[in-house]
């Protein structure tokens, strides 16, 4: 037999064991034996010496040919047998992708904390700056720097805390705005501030009344500050809150510390206006109050009122969230039920 | 206020429908709390004629009645009324009708005996029982002769239940709104109507020749008592129930019809807003009547019978010596208007307010005197209320009135004159208004003015029933109401820029709680006030408990000196309520007393307590109970994102009772001690109804005081670190810290990380040893680091910590 048939029947024979090779270590002894030094196609080269000078290189080629297309039968064998052990693997690693995820920890703020943060940031927009106070404040501050002197009637509306005649746990947090007009260097600018906080009143608490609620205080003083600022103000706060569909209508109230004083309602977002339960059929709820600062409130700050004026508003994020929510009882704000607390989670 | 829409038409052409008129009320002047009409889902109820009246045979109390209800015949109704009599008018509720609440009135047996309707008590048709008249409230209503009611007439009709009443809530500047004129004044303004006004005049018939400074004679001690204090005698009184007109008045308003003399007392209050009082002349041990303060140990009984010990300020109104009524509050029993009174010395004052409310506060007497006592009254309607309310009386009583009124005390004061410019009320309200809208607006108020046209400067004059109207901004407010508060543009301030920025303070109190809700706590919101032992539990700092001085209940007495003690009320709530897993923190402020009369000292303090499993178990993973490392790792996170300059290091105590002794760790940066972690002591466990607790608590205050690393980029080793481990067996009580403090002093130059990562006392070691493996990591930035360096430094480690703590390398 011939050389050259020798390998053609070599590359035959080879051809079957490698297509019928299942296994990656048989098909790597399969490429050892046939391709190796020891290998048969080696051997068959060793003949070669034995032909004649013209028929070497023809032989010798057609060997490189067997050689190459045996290697590259193997190799691609090898690359079917590796993928589809790559399947099999892959298919036993599949899992339920149902099963719930592993838990992970995860706090929120207290309600009332986000719709303070919320009107914070809105205001800080807006150029305002943020003072806090004392929550045990004295009665200078909490009421007669706010136009309460001792014996005024509107004293009642709110009842104290009292620690000493002089002292007393705030009942606003208008104090701040006393304290810090009092402060302030108008020729460095306006005024601009919000006071959120903790006060306190002699209530007895039940679903709608709480010894210890919120409340959030601004305040803009300056010297061409009009109603009209405060109106479009107390706008943009409720479009805020609440969304662009919400109308703000004032309605004349009565606050020491103001005058122009107004109550502020919002669209009810419960009927959108309509009239329902919740805003007692009017289509309005009552969100804030407030008003054009009084002059005697600017007069004992230092605040020269013929010169700088400006509005006030206060309103209350306990009420707000009870509104907004539908939280039926203002004890819940303070119980802290994990059930509770772990329901406002989400945001907007 | 209760305004019945029917006494208003009086005064005013009302051509607006109830509920309108509110809202225009509302929007302009003060907040509207109803709209009502007392008629509201009654149905087929009817005056009826009580014909023959019988004893039920089978009962002791009722009777078979029989009832002209004006239809061809009679019906009959069994009624267990005690004051069921024959010809009487009364109340029938037919068969198929609506009573109070919508109760539906059927045909019915009552004992065996058809009873074909109900005949109704004024509070089953839906009054209250405080307006009822006293013959009437344990009974049927029996109208009286002047009604001139039919049978068969509708009997909300008769009655005057189909009038519509708007309740105001008036705010404590608008004491003119606490009469029907001065309602009448504001509603004509807002409407822009005309008002009139009618009163009584006396006939001559009503006149007696006796003069009323010879009866009684009048003196107010001091005149700040009651600048106004003015008195009539009216003579030969009969007393018996008023016209079924005033009681029908009477009872819409909310009063309660007495007789004929008290209920011209009210009236003309409800009219004028002036309250009135009647004492029964005769009874009236001396007729000197003196307005003075009560002065010490004076006991007085009042018209409700009640004794009441005096404060020396409270006012009296004294004949003689002897008080005979609480100025302004209420009157005395003594001298109360009675069935036998002939005659009546009307009292008609202005009290000074706050004396008034001092005493209505002290005695809890908030009588609707007192109200506007408080709120202010019209100076310049009191004359003609004592008229109106004499002329009344007498015409009513068939009385005579005296000559003259005795005058106390009368001290008007001046009508307000207030400067206002256009210029001034178009900046201040951001509008344009002329000069002929702002005139327009005072006249509809009634406000008397003077224009200066060229500059247009207004001279307003407040008049006396506007009292609170003093200065240019209550102008503003008459003008931005009247005008509407619809109106006004909608801007925004203008003016110099201002930068709105949290202060650093505030930026880190909200970067704390956004760390530690990343951890897994929920933010919590508890009391300030507190008992005054929990306020004391695991106080940071000694210092005295700040308290209220007349606390609601016990349970909010004191003011808190830790947040932990609100927090474990929180868990101890939640766990009665079978919540198990529990993490909570808390930012606020804590408190203590800083010397008497002065504010206490506020600090900032931030806690977090954590009971179960801060993560929920699941298929998954299984429950892992909060132990003290974990909380240790919550706090340890939370210090590193502070980014604090100085070392946090923890130091065993045992110094604080309600913590467990041994699992409690103080906390110091540098040396500076900040608070403390741990778990909860048993004991306090159990006292606070909880379950294993850890918890921690942190001067906020004195960390943000505290120098933070300023901030840069550190480059990344380009060069490979080596490290070595090592195990060291050690006593029991040897501490972390201790092998740390070690380490950290010998002098490691290339060593950056300490990872303990074994600790390990398990019984093949020797008693009373432990094993903790560290590994420490070696780098140098600038050059590949030399094995024999690494090994020169970390032997030399070795060493030191065999000498300084008989460690023994395993
Ligand atoms: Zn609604």
């Amino acid at each position: 037999m011939s050389l050259e048939d020798q390998l053609r029947d070599l590359e035959q024979k080879s051809l079957k064991d490698i297509k019928e090779t299942v296994d990656l270590s048989k098909l790597n002894e399969v490429r050892v034996n046939l391709l190796g030094k020891k290998g048969p196609i080696t051997e068959v080269l060793r003949g070669m010496r034995e032909l004649s000078k013209e028929e070497r290189p023809k032989v010798g080629s057609f060997a490189n040919e067997v050689r190459d297309n045996l290697t590259e039968t193997i190799e691609k064998r090898r690359s079917e047998l590796e993928q589809a052990h790559l399947e099999r693997k892959l298919k036993r690693e599949s899992i339920d992708v149902t099963l719930p995820g592993k838990p992970v920890a995860q706090g929120n703020p207290h309600v009332i904390q986000q719709i303070i943060d919320n009107i914070e940031d809105l205001f800080l927009g807006m150029g305002y700056q943020v003072v806090e106070g004392p929550e045990v404040e004295t009665d200078r501050y909490n009421f007669e720097m706010m136009n309460l002197p001792k014996d005024h009637p509107a004293r009642d509306m709110q009842d104290t805390f009292y620690i000493t005649d002089e002292i007393l746990m705030r009942s606003q947090t208008s104090p701040v705005q006393a304290r810090t007009m009092e402060k302030h260097d108008f020729s460095k600018g306006p005024l601009k501030m919000i006071s959120p906080g903790v006060v306190y009143r002699r209530d007895t608490d039940d679903a709608t009344h709480s010894h210890q609620f919120h409340q959030i205080e601004g305040l803009v003083i300056d010297k061409h500050i009009t109603m009209g600022d405060l109106k479009g103000t107390l706008e943009t706060l409720a479009q805020e809150l609440f969304g662009d569909r919400f109308e703000v209508r004032l309605r004349p109230s009565y606050f020491p510390f103001t005058e122009p004083s107004v109550e502020a309602d919002v669209t009810c977002f419960n009927c959108m206006g309509e009239g329902c339960k919740v805003c007692k059929y009017t289509g309005w709820i009552e969100v804030l109050g407030a008003g054009m600062v009084h002059p005697n409130v600017l007069k004992m700050a230092g605040v020269d009122p013929e010169v700088y004026g400006g509005f006030a508003f206060g309103l209350g994020p306990d009420r707000f969230a009870m509104l907004r929510y539908g939280v039926d009882d203002i004890r819940n704000f303070y119980l802290n039920d994990v059930r509770f607390l772990s329901q406002f989670n989400k945001r907007g | 206020m209760k305004l019945s829409y029917e006494w208003l038409s009086e005064y005013l052409d009302l051509n607006i429908e109830p509920k309108d008129l509110a809202e225009k009320i509302e929007r302009t002047a003060v907040e509207v709390d109803s709209v009502k009409r007392l008629d509201y889902k009654l149905k087929k109820i009817v005056v009826g004629h009580t014909l023959e009246v019988e004893m039920h045979p089978d009962s002791d109390h009722l009777h078979i009645v029989q009832v002209d209800v004006g239809e061809e015949e009679p019906i009959q109704i069994v009624c267990g009324a005690p004051n069921i009599a024959a010809d009487q008018d009364v109340i029938v509720a037919m068969h198929g009708s609506r009573i109070k609440d919508n109760v539906k009135i059927k045909r019915s047996k009552m004992r065996g005996v058809p009873s074909n309707g109900m005949i109704c008590a004024l509070q089953e048709i839906g009054f209250d029982d405080a307006v009822v008249p006293k013959d009437y409230v344990d009974g049927i209503y029996v109208f009286p002769a002047d009604s001139g009611v039919e049978p068969g007439d509708s009997v909300m009709e008769a009655l005057g239940m189909d009038d519509d009443v708007i309740d105001t809530d008036i705010t404590p500047n608008r004491g003119d709104m606490f009469s029907m004129n001065g309602n009448a004044t504001e509603i004509g303004a807002i409407l822009n109507e005309d008002v009139t006004f009618e009163s009584i005049v006396p006939s001559d018939s009503d006149q007696s020749d006796q003069d009323s400074n010879e009866q009684i004679s009048v003196k107010v001690s001091d005149p700040v008592f009651a600048p106004v204090y003015k008195m009539k005698v009216i003579n030969n009184l009969t007393v018996e129930d008023s016209p079924f007109w005033l009681q029908k008045r009477l009872m819409k308003a909310g009063i309660r019809p007495i007789n004929n003399l008290v209920d011209v007392t009210n009236y003309i209050m409800l009219k004028y807003g002036q309250p009135l009082h009647a004492f029964d002349y005769d009874q009236l041990p001396e007729k000197t009547i003196t307005v003075d303060k009560a002065g010490e140990n004076v006991k007085f009984t009042t018209l409700d019978g009640e004794e009441r010990d005096l404060r020396a300020d409270d006012l009296l109104i004294k004949s003689g010596d002897v008080p005979v009524a609480l100025a302004g509050v209420m009157g005395g029993m003594d001298s109360e208007i009675s069935d036998g009174t002939k005659t009546v010395a009307l009292e008609a004052a202005i009290f000074d307010p706050i004396l008034v409310r001092k005493t209505a506060r002290y005695h809890v007497l908030h009588s609707e005197a007192a109200t506007r006592f408080e709120r202010g009254i019209d100076f310049s309607s009191i004359d003609n209320a004592l008229d109106e309310a004499a002329t009344m009386m007498a015409q009513l009583g068939n009385g005579q009135i005296s000559q003259n009124t005795v005058v106390g005390n009368e001290v008007i004061p001046e009508e307000k004159q207030i400067k206002i410019s256009l210029v001034r009320i178009n900046k201040v309200l951001g509008t344009e208004l002329s000069a002929d809208e702002v005139g327009d607006i005072f006249d509809r108020l009634g406000f008397e003015y003077d224009l200066d046209e060229v500059n247009g400067n207004f001279n307003v004059v407040a008049p006396l029933r506007r009292w609170d109207i003093s200065i240019e901004a209550d102008l503003l407010e008459e003008i931005a109401r009247i005008y509407g508060y619809d109106n006004l543009p909608s801007t925004l301030p203008v003016g110099p820029t201002t930068i709105g920025s949290l202060t650093d303070t505030q930026k880190i109190i909200r970067d704390s709680r956004t760390t530690l809700e990343g951890l897994g706590l929920n933010q919590a919101m508890s009391y300030g006030l507190t008992t005054i032992d929990k306020a004391r539990h695991f106080i940071m700092a000694d210092g005295e408990t700040v308290k209220v001085d007349w606390p609601m209940t016990k349970d909010h007495e004191a003011l808190r000196m830790s947040l932990i003690s609100g927090l474990l009320d929180d868990i101890a709530y939640n766990e009665a309520r079978s919540v198990d897993n529990i993490a909570l923190y808390e930012q606020g402020r804590v408190f203590k007393k800083a010397g008497d009369n002065v504010q206490p000292t506020e600090i900032e303090h931030i806690a977090g307590a954590i009971t179960g499993s801060l993560i929920d178990s699941s298929w998954i993973n299984k429950d892992e109970k909060v132990d003290f490392y974990q909380m240790k790792g919550v706090v340890d996170q939370y210090l590193q994102n502070l980014n604090l300059n100085g070392a946090v290091q923890y130091r065993a105590t045992d110094q604080y009772p309600e913590m467990h002794p041994g699992r409690t760790a103080n906390i110091f940066i540098d040396d500076q001690y900040i608070g403390f972690v741990g778990q909860v002591h048993p004991e306090t466990q159990k006292a606070y109804k909880i379950s294993e607790t850890y918890v921690f608590e942190l001067n906020l205050s004195t960390l943000i005081a505290q120098p933070k690393v300023r901030q840069h980029y550190e480059m990344i080793s380009k060069f490979p670190s080596i490290s070595r481990d090592m195990a060291l067996l050690v006593d029991e009580d040897v501490t972390n810290q201790n092998i740390l403090d070690v380490i950290n002093s010998s002098k490691q130059k290339f060593l950056v990380n300490i990872n303990l990562f074994d600790v390990y006392n398990g019984s093949h070691l020797p008693s009373g040893k432990k094993s903790l493996g560290y590994q420490l990591t070696y780098q140098d930035s600038k050059a590949t680091l030399q094995e024999e360096v690494v090994n020169q430094e970390f032997e030399s480690l070795v060493e030191q910590l065999k000498t300084e703590l008989g460690v023994t390398i395993r």
